[in-house]
């Protein structure tokens, strides 16, 4: 691109920056958690390769946790596989969302993107919607993808090879790291509008509701997810935020 | 074995993620569905944060809670995420000395 000067289309490159800077967060949050679990992979008897695979593969933190813990104990694959599909079912939604803010881009854009999408890059992506109607706006969602992509495969193969390095007091206060990011996330929304905390707090609710109920962790945060956005249908008045 | 699990794993992940991009095309919105895809983010946060918070260290769900209030107070003062994610782990890290 030559038109340097003009502020109003940013290049490529100008992008990829921003969305590396605007997903580093993730990769905070990102290292640790893959760190524990390529130790605990590990320990449950995974190869260096099967465990770095599956991150490649599977890229989807919670599940991962669990299939190394049902490999532990010896559980059947197709056991395994219906698990991962319950826990991850909520992507579908989020998807479905963030697919709908990214309507202008081309399926060629869009498909990669989709494949990326994880709690924590979907969260980030989310409360930046600006980009999506920027030219050149895909690179800036890609580069969000990327960066905690390679943090997650990265931290898992360190976690396999180094094993337990981090002093286990600072491992679980790490444990933190990506809810703080949520909440970083959702409290710059809520100070522009009100009505997003009624949103997170009814969406909070129906989650916890549904694990007392006796509820999976997975289905639980499904319904939070739809039953808490359908507030949003009478909350958000004009369009989209 | 393990690698027929990652296999099936990646499948039954990939495709919830990937449908989406193929139906948004053909879907014409009516406004509340893009009201309420609109609110799913902020719901889906709401839904992430709590009460899994609590389990950051299962036997004293306060210190999750305490780490919370924190990461609140930070973002409310105007702190860049980053910031907000370190001053967490700070204080749980205090609190679990």
């Amino acid at each position: 691109m030559t038109d340097k000067g003009e502020i109003n289309s940013p290049n490529s490159l100008h992008m990829i920056r921003r969305g590396l800077l605007t997903g580093f967060p993730i990769m905070l949050g990102y290292l640790p958690v893959a760190l524990t679990y390529g130790v605990l992979a590990k320990q449950a008897g995974m190869s260096l390769t099967e465990l770095t695979l599956m991150s490649i593969m599977v890229f989807a933190g919670a599940s991962q946790f669990m299939a190394v813990n049902m490999i532990a104990v010896g559980a059947g694959a197709l056991e395994i596989i219906i698990a991962t599909f319950v826990l991850n079912f909520r992507h579908f939604v989020m998807s479905l969302s963030f697919m709908n803010q990214l309507r202008d881009f081309s399926l060629r854009w869009r498909l990669p993107l989709s494949m990326g999408l994880t709690d924590e890059t979907f969260a980030v992506s989310a409360v930046n919607p600006n980009e999506s109607k920027m030219e050149k706006g895909a690179f800036f969602y890609g580069a969000i993808i990327v960066i905690a992509y390679l943090s997650w495969i990265f931290g898992s193969l360190l976690g396999g090879i180094l094993g337990d390095v981090i002093p286990e007091k600072l491992s679980q206060s790490m444990g933190i790291a990506l809810y703080a990011m949520f909440i970083g996330l959702l409290v710059p929304s809520i100070k522009k509008e009100k009505r997003v905390a009624l949103i997170a707090i009814v969406a909070m609710l129906i989650n916890a509701l549904c694990i007392q109920i006796g509820m999976s962790t997975g289905w639980a945060i499904v319904a939070g997810t739809i039953f808490g956005g359908m507030s949003g249908i009478y909350l958000l008045k004009e369009g989209r935020k | 074995m393990i690698f027929l699990i990652i296999i099936g794993m990646s499948l039954v992940t990939m495709l919830p993620r990937v449908i989406p991009a193929f139906i948004v095309e053909k879907m014409q919105f009516r406004p509340w569905l893009n009201r309420w895809l609109g609110a799913i983010p902020y719901a889906a946060l709401g839904a992430l944060i709590f009460p899994g918070i609590l389990s950051v260290n299962p036997e004293e769900p306060h210190v999750g809670m305490i780490g919370g209030l924190v990461a609140i107070g930070l973002a409310f003062a105007g702190l860049n995420v980053v910031f907000v994610v370190i001053g967490a782990i700070m204080t749980v890290f205090l609190f679990s000395l």
